[in-house]
């Protein structure tokens, strides 16, 4: 990235400030009405891909908001943070949305959280607050988070009409059939297959990026938890980074590696959850009740170690909370044993059924070009040809000491993305074992400190569902005054609008269980 | 076929026997922080370590009054982590279920010294061991089968892994004859997760409106009971109660398994029955 932003820097002589405020990322800051011009630049002439868009309020010191354009390029470990500034008396900037769709969503976000207006946005209509809400950008600093707003009325939430003879609408949520997350999901279908999907989300916005402001640093790390309660660890500790670096904190290596081998660990239970969910969405019962059992085996050492079965309240500031004994470790060496012969039957039994293959098989299709064009991460990148995976392109914790290889098929189908997760599993039993074996000795948590104000960081995770992304910049008294939580959910519905497409309705919870996106992440 | 019987055979049964005999926990797992309220000399570690707004302190010039809220605390340990050896002790105890709010808080009152320190104990109240008995009537007619409806009215998604885990084959719940159904119209109960988001706020109501009478509502998890670490802000309402009326509170961050069990069970009055 560094070249590629001296080239820029001297192409546009005196607009562009380039900074590198940490060996894994170049911040620098550009002029709002450059931004089209150099995201193209980035996308087409360097191959870049944008990680986040996001906005901060900085009208009180500075009389202007900040959006800020996170890129990343393969074979290159460092993040560029892109800052632009929109003067508080005019705020509007140029949308990216009709030519990189990846950012539809979050540049609604920030006019709806900030009221900054995306100029030209394809589909400006509110995003993350729901139509009928008052006219409030609650993101904003002279909006206070108790605010009580009066009950909302107004303006419902219209759908692209169904139209055509025998075409027909099928409301689905918020509240679903199964025990899930709620959002509403709008079927056009013609007979049994989908025409088209329309998805209204944001029923679990809760104030979460405005409440990490509300808390002290060490309150917040269990507030990132709470984000998506199946990544609280993947969260956590994507939050704990991003601190650790604004405040050029040292995690000890022991702290490193235990990360590693939680981070792992949380893999492999949702996974494995995962795997066992989809043959259950096809009618094979018992490969789910043996993959629950799995789960519950991880479940069970995930208590060992961390005190609590979703691994809540470990990860801190500067390393993690607990150290681990050797009895610990033994429990830890003995279970990933016993998980791994069951994995293995468990992927043996459904890999027996043809009948299972024959439903997963060229369903749930997602096309590697759309897949690319939508900015999808993870899982759902993987199985479609997107070689991303932030544990080797932007390495933390023990990451850069293990090796694995990384999953990539083309084919695009919920088998794919079930193999995805197989693939990922066995090779997380085996960086777990790696890891445990080499388990280094000191302390395993640096001393808690108050972290400098006025830093800016950003920090990436590989959650098990895709790239995890925080952004902080710090204030005074150990707090926050902005923190930017992405989560991989965000890039990856569009990828399930478009792979339903085509298929027939029953199909439905099979292809939304392949990604398993998680609402709350998303929502927020 | 002969070989998922075989498999089937040599796994045998995996079924927990909770409620009859105990829950198998890790040695590690953090339940229940419990306060020795006689020896506890200085609540404000405590309160100031707790992320979740738990343990809170009030003081007057010689008095201070400290309330712990069962249905706010997340089981991070930070309180005992903070505290001086003997005062806060992080057990394993997790059937908290409770059919009355109060019943989830502890308080105490102290004598204040002038360094802020707690001097002698003036009043404490123990946490209420079981609940309070629901409707006798509601329990004769929802008593053995259940029909249960999960609504999740804006959590994190922790909340429900573990209500979708007593659908497998470790707890099995179904061996209680309570099972999930997929519409409020086939419910005795609501199992409600939350905070209560602002967007959730209309669809809890018609869920409850839906279901049929008599039916019961549980409140599960911190965020359930009280909102948890979000409150009540611009877009949450907070607690479950807020809303639509709660019968039974199981506190957790998220509980586990089993907590949910006793809590469904405590509902339906059949436990140690």
């Amino acid at each position: 990235m560094q070249p590629i932003m001296e080239q820029l820097a001297q192409e546009y002589a005196g607009r562009i400030i380039v900074e590198a405020p940490y060996p894994d990322q170049l911040h620098a800051a550009i002029a709002i009405a450059d931004v089209p011009a150099i995201a193209g630049t980035l996308r087409s002439r360097h191959g870049a891909r944008v990680v986040t868009v996001f906005a901060e309020d900085r009208v009180d010191p500075e009389l202007c908001f900040y959006n800020y354009y996170v890129f990343e390029r393969r074979g290159d470990p460092r993040y560029l943070v892109l800052r632009a500034r929109i003067p508080a008396e005019d705020p509007r900037f140029p949308s990216l949305a009709s030519v990189l769709p990846a950012v539809n969503w979050q540049e609604r976000e920030i006019q709806d959280w900030f009221g900054i207006e995306a100029e030209g946005h394809p589909n400006p209509r509110r995003v993350a607050l729901h139509d009928h809400w008052p006219d409030v950008h609650p993101l904003r600093k002279d909006f206070r988070i108790d605010e009580v707003l009066p009950a909302f009325e107004g303006e419902r939430h219209v759908y692209r009409p169904t139209l055509g003879e025998g075409v027909f609408q099928i409301p689905v949520g918020p509240v679903h059939a199964g025990i899930i997350e709620p959002g509403h999901f709008n079927f056009a279908v013609a007979g049994e297959p989908i025409l088209y999907l329309q998805l209204r989300m944001f029923y679990k916005h809760k104030g979460t990026e405005k409440l990490f402001e509300q808390f002290a640093i060490p309150q917040c790390v269990f507030l990132a938890e709470s984000v998506s309660g199946d990544s609280a660890f993947s969260h956590g500790t994507a939050f704990c980074q991003a601190v650790e670096k604004a405040g050029g904190i040292e995690v000890p290596f022991r702290a490193e590696v235990m990360r590693t081998v939680l981070l792992e660990l949380e893999r492999i239970y949702n996974h494995v959850a995962d795997i066992g969910a989809i043959a259950m969405d096809v009618g094979f019962v018992i490969a789910n009740a043996y993959a629950g059992r799995v789960r519950e085996m991880v479940l069970g050492i995930n208590e060992e170690l961390a005190g609590s079965r979703l691994l809540r309240g470990m990860v801190c500031v500067g390393g993690v909370r607990r150290d681990w004994s050797g009895s610990q470790l033994d429990a830890l060496r003995t279970a990933m044993e016993t998980v791994e012969r069951e994995f293995r039957d468990l992927v043996a039994l459904i890999k027996s059924s043809d009948s299972t293959r024959d439903r997963l098989e060229h369903t749930g299709f997602l096309h590697p070009e759309k897949a690319g064009d939508l900015g999808i991460v993870g899982v759902g990148g993987r199985a479609s040809g997107v070689d991303l995976d932030v544990r080797r392109d932007h390495p933390y914790a023990a990451y850069r000491h293990l090796s694995w290889r990384v999953p990539v098929y083309r084919e695009g189908d919920v088998l794919h993305r079930m193999q995805v997760r197989i693939d990922e599993v066995f090779a997380s039993l085996e960086m777990i074992r790696d890891a445990a074996e080499h388990l280094p000795g000191g302390p395993h948590r640096a001393p808690a400190r108050t972290v400098e104000s006025g830093r800016c960081a950003l920090s990436a995770v590989e959650g098990w569902r895709g790239e995890i992304v925080y952004w902080v910049r710090t204030g005074p008294g150990n707090r926050l005054e902005r923190c930017k939580v992405k989560d991989p959910s965000v890039n990856n519905w569009p990828a399930l609008v478009e792979a339903v497409k085509g298929n027939i309705i029953a199909d439905f919870p099979v292809i939304n269980k392949s990604f398993n996106l998680s609402y709350s992440g998303t929502d927020r | 076929m002969f070989k998922i019987l075989d498999k089937t055979l040599r796994t045998g049964t995996v079924t927990t026997t909770y409620p009859e005999t105990g829950a198998k926990l890790s040695g590690n797992f953090r339940g229940r922080p419990e306060f020795d309220l006689a020896k506890w000399r200085d609540a404000r570690q405590a309160a100031d370590a707790c992320p979740a707004e738990a343990i809170t302190i009030a003081d007057t010039d010689r008095l201070r009054s400290v309330a712990v809220d069962y249905g706010r605390c997340i089981f991070c340990g930070e309180c005992a982590a903070a505290s001086p050896e003997g005062a806060v002790r992080i057990t394993q105890g997790f059937e908290m279920a409770a059919t009355n709010r109060q019943d989830l808080v502890v308080s105490a009152e102290y004598l204040l010294n002038l360094d802020g320190t707690q001097n002698q104990l003036m009043r404490g109240s123990p946490v209420q061991e079981a609940g309070r008995k629901l409707d006798s009537e509601i329990h004769r007619v929802l008593g053995r089968s259940l029909a249960i409806r999960e609504v999740d009215a804006g959590s994190c998604n922790g909340c429900e892994l573990e209500i979708v885990a007593l659908n497998n084959s470790v707890y099995d719940i179904e061996r209680f004859g309570i099972h999930f159904v997929a519409s409020p119209r086939h419910a005795d109960m609501l199992l409600v997760t939350g905070p209560v988001t602002r967007n959730m706020e209309l669809a809890l109501r018609k869920t409850y409106e839906a279901t049929p009478d008599p039916k019961i509502v549980v409140a599960v998890g911190a965020c359930g009971i009280s909102g948890g670490m979000f409150g009540t802000n611009y877009a949450t309402c907070g607690g479950v109660d807020r809303v639509i009326p709660v019968d039974v509170y199981i506190p957790g961050c998220p509980p586990r398994p089993e907590a949910l069990l006793y809590g469904i069970l405590l509902a339906v009055g059949r436990l140690g029955a």
